[in-house]
């Protein structure tokens, strides 16, 4: 299977919609080309299981490379394995929602089409890159659509957030670049595959680790680079937010992975306990700031801090189980963000409000949008059956193994902010969907097809990753298997 | 075919039937919705029957014990090789028990609800949530491995937390419901961290080689986990009392049991089945799961006994005090399944040393039939003078009958009176008990003696006392579907103490002679028969007594009745300290400390750049002086510096 086609497809998608006139060509343009990422993406999985079960224990399977740039040694090397595809599917759903829900959109609706669709250019590229150039490269591809996505069609105090996700953003992508140029004066090359094979010293590993982790890691909302989540996610239009946590803090997370963690193995070892410490704070911390927000929104962006903090902790522990936890957890995070915002985006849509205090009742004349609100949040508290479940219980039980007294009261602190993520949905719940109802909002109409639709997907892949968590393990079973023969070569003194 | 191929459909019938109806039910199934369900548990009840009936007496037992069969098991999610959560469906004493009283007081309450809840808008919902938590229940019943007893745990705590919410534009509706899942929320993180820690020890999630493996004393895992220790307690101990937490936090044990009151909010039918005889009950189960490991770790049990033993107390003096009749009868629930706890806490493992287990398993067993019985008849009662307060009521004998009679049954079944169920299991309880420990005997037979006070003022101010003003007479007890359930619950109540239970369910499969002596009864049967002389003599007809018994009581009397202020308690602990202490500042450091530096980062940078345009300033002056500024520095470091 040509993995360019992941690239090529988006991109002519987003090439016709140039030539579209008027809100239902361009919306029918972007559907069909959202779809047709969605069926592409899901041909890929079907061809990675037969390639699998026919026996090909490759590392990375559809490799392709070209000489981009020669005299840097620039190629353009692409390849998946079971973590890459996790990601590409999770973007494949969030593309098709975010199109479903911004079906009404007005203003400047090609511009905004268009934008979305380019963005997923960058998500596909990033994820199916081996060279570190050309990763970089898609990465910033990922990034600007989201300064004007927010400029242009956010709320509130938009110019302020749209610069300060852009500035974070970019500091983060600077700091990669100087770890990754770092990789490369020492080594020659860009190509990640290659550079896995290598021994590289464990001083330059130890310096410029730091670089692309934390570059990285602000993607991923590390603490305390985090602050950029509640300014943009809140000023987000609903896709745009949609977009933001579901696919674009997995680039950081991703990027933790197979960069800084895969290829400086002897520094990710070195690291681990700051990243515990980092990521155990952006847990306890980011879910008790959230108890405390009063819009919709904010709630749902510091959610999603605490949530990642999952995703750090997971690497950061750094056995098999935890890195398995970190991508269960990035994939099902990216799904019930998303939802969860979509279904703000509904509410907002109907009431003109976030605000939890000033909205009430919802459950009686919106009963499907208040579901997709519930089960968002059951998602989001892990309930069992529900994605969030299987990647938090992964990552407990994987970091409760190390019997360090740090690792345990890490574990601790991470089991105690369910419970305060608990109280939150419920207040949320409890204050937004239930209670009495205010009677400017009785003659709301609940949500339409292409709501449904959006919602639908998400829940799906929400409750297949819930009920059948093997699927997916088998799935990036041996991506992490890969990571972890890569950590084992460290010696530790 | 025999019945493990089946047993799968005991929990799967109630889930389609909550996806059926979840997906379709506001639609197409508006009205038939009960019907569905009904017939879906109706299903279920009559596999677990079939199935209980082949365990108990066709081929469970095996050269005279029960055996523990796997019906299947299946790899859910895979830690580690041999760490992993697994689905599967256990067979054994408890379980086969479990499945029979969850079934069958689920199909009571569906049919119930037929008429309790008709006319509702969120008919089909309400049902598709019984099927959904009835699921769940069953699917903990029957959990092979402790993280799938979890995973239902939080299941069953969701659909409670729906169910009691299903008011949901009622705001003390919704307080409560939050109140529920959070609070067992808090106590499931102490189950959870317990599983990691008996995981992380044992090697293993699953039940039996778990069981195995930290029962026997030469194990290598038991030797670790007793020797391993924490501020100088065992490990063993820590992970046992950590899963009680959890435990105690759904079965509503002091001091973890203010959400039970309030979960009364729910409708009434739910009240009965999750709040009275099955999801409440789940602490004692997973207790009697363990209980082979928990027998290991005296230390362990005494926790379970002296948490047992005073909440069976605490509930019953607050009981006595309490107007609205669902919290009354919800004191009672956590006072009776206080009883069970306890009856764990003092028994042995294996043969007749384990009558406390036995005593436990056969209280679990009655109270479920006689307190359901309860709510139901309380439910047909507020459905008819459309009030929950006792002073609303009084004199109604005469227009429910049936309620009437079905209604006094179960109270004298709860008292302990002879020949009604109550009294057999109680009896085996107090045994063990009086074997054991005699203070725990004597707070438990003071206890026994006031459930009988508090059930009879119960009683007797519903129908007896001052006849209630009700409005709608014609009314009268409700639909058939209301009226059969109690019918059915009544013989329940009756019969079910004449069970053998000790042939049947005891700790170790090996049936055992429970013997009945008639001496040992009389202190008990004697204190609840006085007790009921004293309500009957306060509550019969209205007259000053009760006041002037409250009087007399006085501060003690007034804490009772805000139940001694633990909710105070409570909530000056979340609302003052977390909200305030932790929660305010979080949020406010992140605005203005951690974002003000990044902000600060920003002003710096800005400040830096805005200094390099002003170096570009385009004036060819300010260029020369740079220029030569430079030249000057850098002769200067070729002449002195480089050497």
């Amino acid at each position: 299977m040509n993995l360019s086609l992941l690239i090529i497809l988006p991109l002519v998608t987003a090439i016709i919609l140039l030539f579209c006139k008027g809100l239902k060509q361009v919306r029918t343009v972007s559907l069909i080309g959202s779809v047709a990422q969605l069926v592409l993406s899901f041909t890929l999985l079907s061809n990675y299981w037969q390639e699998r079960s026919s026996g090909n224990t490759a590392k990375m399977l559809f490799e392709s490379n070209y000489t981009w740039f020669k005299p840097l040694n620039i190629n353009y090397h692409i390849g998946v394995d079971g973590i890459s595809i996790a990601m590409i599917l999770l973007t494949a759903f969030v593309v098709v929602a975010g199109v479903l829900v911004s079906w009404t959109t007005e203003k400047l609706s090609k511009e905004f089409f268009f934008l979305l669709i380019f963005l997923s250019v960058g998500a596909y590229g990033f994820f199916i890159s081996l060279d570190l150039f050309t990763l970089f490269f898609f990465l910033e591809v990922a990034v600007i659509p989201k300064f004007l996505l927010i400029g242009i069609w956010g709320s509130g105090k938009k110019e302020y957030s749209a610069m300060k996700l852009a500035l974070m953003l970019m500091a983060g992508s600077a700091l990669v670049f100087v770890g990754l140029a770092g990789l490369y004066f020492n080594t020659g090359t860009f190509d990640i595959m290659a550079l896995s094979q290598m021994q590289i010293a464990v001083d330059v590993q130890k310096f410029f680790f730091p670089f692309a982790f934390i570059g990285f890691g602000i993607f991923t909302a590390l603490f305390p680079f985090h602050t950029w989540v509640p300014d943009g996610h809140s000023s987000a239009p609903t896709a745009a937010s949609m977009f933001l946590a579901g696919i674009s803090m997995k680039l950081g997370g991703y990027g933790c992975l197979r960069v800084a963690t895969f290829l400086m193995p002897d520094a990710a070892h070195a690291y681990s306990g700051i990243i515990i410490l980092l990521a155990t704070i952006a847990i306890i911390y980011g879910a008790f700031a959230t108890m405390m927000q009063k819009d919709l929104k904010y709630i749902n962006a510091y959610s999603s801090v605490s949530h990642c903090g999952f995703v750090l902790l997971g690497i950061g522990m750094l056995t098999k189980t935890s890195i398995n936890g970190a991508v269960l957890q990035m994939v099902s995070h990216g799904l019930m963000t998303a939802l969860f915002f979509a279904a703000i985006g509904m509410i907002y849509s109907r009431t003109h409000t976030r605000e939890v205090a000033k909205l009430g009742g919802l459950l009686k004349v919106t009963p499907f949008i208040s579901t997709v609100f519930v089960i968002a949040g059951f998602a989001s508290l892990g309930l069992p059956g529900l994605s969030g479940f299987v990647a938090e219980m992964t990552i407990f039980m994987s970091s409760w193994q190390n019997p360090d007294k740090m690792y345990r009261l890490a574990t601790i602190l991470a089991c105690a902010s369910i419970v305060v993520t608990a109280v939150y949905i419920l207040r949320a719940a409890g204050k937004t969907v239930m209670g009495p109802i205010s009677d400017s909002y009785v003659k709301l109409t609940d949500a339409t097809w292409n709501e449904k639709l959006a919602a639908g997907l998400l829940i799906a892949g929400i409750l297949v990753i819930g009920i059948a968590p093997f699927l997916i393990n088998q799935l990036i079973n041996p991506g992490t298997e890969t990571i972890m023969q890569q950590l084992g070569k460290v010696i530790i003194p | 075919m025999t019945y493990h191929q089946y047993i799968f459909l005991i929990p799967l019938l109630p889930l389609v039937a909550f996806v059926v109806l979840g997906l379709f039910g506001r639609k197409y199934f508006k009205t038939s919705s009960g019907a569905i369900g009904t017939t879906a548990l109706l299903a279920s009840t009559v596999l677990s029957l079939y199935a209980a009936y082949n365990y108990f007496f066709v081929d469970g037992k095996v050269n005279g014990v029960y055996q523990k069969i796997t019906a299947f098991k299946y790899t859910w999610l895979e830690f580690a090789p041999n760490v992993s959560i697994d689905m599967g469906a256990i067979i054994d004493p408890i379980s086969v028990m479990m499945l029979v009283v969850v079934t069958f007081v689920s199909l009571m309450v569906h049919i119930f609800s037929l008429g309790y809840m008709k006319g509702e808008e969120r008919f089909a919902t309400y049902y598709a949530f019984l099927g959904l938590f009835t699921f769940s229940m069953l699917g903990l019943v029957l959990s092979t491995n402790i993280f799938q007893i979890y995973i239902f745990w939080e299941l069953v705590g969701a659909s409670s937390y729906l169910l009691i919410g299903y008011y949901f534009d009622k705001p003390s509706a919704v307080a409560a419901s939050k109140k529920a899942f959070i609070v067992t929320r808090f106590a499931d993180l102490g189950f959870l961290i317990g599983i990691l820690i008996l995981g992380f020890y044992g090697g293993t999630l699953d039940f039996g080689t778990l069981i195995e493996r930290l029962t026997s004393t030469q194990s290598t895992q038991f030797i670790a986990i007793t020797t391993g220790s924490f501020l100088g307690i065992s490990m063993l101990t820590w992970g046992l009392t950590l899963i009680f937490i959890g435990g105690a936090g759904k079965s509503a044990m002091f001091p973890l049991h203010i959400w039970l009151p309030d979960a009364m909010e729910g409708p009434t039918p739910v009240s009965a089945l999750i709040h009275a005889a099955t999801m409440v009950v789940a602490g004692v189960y997973l207790v009697a799961r363990l209980f082979p490991i928990f027998s290991m770790d005296p230390a362990a049990l005494q926790i379970v006994t002296w948490v047992g033993v005073s909440s069976a107390l605490i509930a019953a003096i607050i009981a006595c005090t309490q107007t609205d009749i669902k919290r009354v009868l919800a004191y009672s629930t956590m006072s009776q399944i206080g009883y069970m706890m306890f009856a764990l806490g003092v028994s042995g493992n294996g043969g007749e040393e384990g009558v406390g287990f036995m005593g436990s398993m056969f209280h679990l067993f009655t109270h479920a039939f006689f307190k359901s019985l309860l709510f139901l008849g309380a439910g047909a009662v507020i459905h008819l003078v459309h009030s929950n307060e006792m002073k609303d009521m009084g004199g109604l004998r005469k227009l429910m009958p049936i309620t009437h009679l079905a209604f006094l049954v179960a109270c004298l079944a709860i008292a302990g009176i002879p020949p009604f169920s109550g009294f057999f299991s109680k009896e085996e309880i107090l045994l063990a008990a009086f074997e054991s420990n005699k203070i725990v005997y004597g707070i438990a037979l003071f206890t026994a003696a006031l459930t009988a006070f508090y059930m009879f003022r119960l009683y007797f101010s519903i129908f007896w006392n001052k006849p209630a003003h009700v409005h709608n007479e014609h009314h009268g007890e409700g639909t058939v579907s209301m009226k059969l359930p109690l019918v059915i619950l009544t013989a329940c109540a009756v019969g079910s103490g004449f069970i053998p239970f000790a042939n049947y369910v005891t700790s170790d499969g090996v049936p055992f002679l429970s013997e009945m002596h008639l001496t040992f009864s009389i202190a008990p049967v004697g204190l609840a028969v006085a007790a009921i002389l004293v309500a009957m003599s306060m509550y019969k007809k209205q007259n000053e007594r009760p006041t002037k018994v409250a009087a007399a009581f006085g501060g003690f009397y007034k804490a009772a009745t805000r139940k001694f202020y633990i909710d105070e308690l409570y909530l000056f602990i979340t609302k003052k300290v977390i909200f305030n202490l932790i929660g305010r500042p979080a949020a406010w450091i992140d605005r203005n400390i951690v974002d003000g530096f990044m902000n600060l980062l920003a002003l710096i940078t800005g400040a830096i750049s805005e200094f390099i345009k002003g170096i570009q300033s385009g004036r060819v002056q300010s260029y020369a002086l740079y220029f030569f500024g430079g030249a000057i520095g850098l002769a200067a470091v070729f002449i002195y510096l480089w050497k």
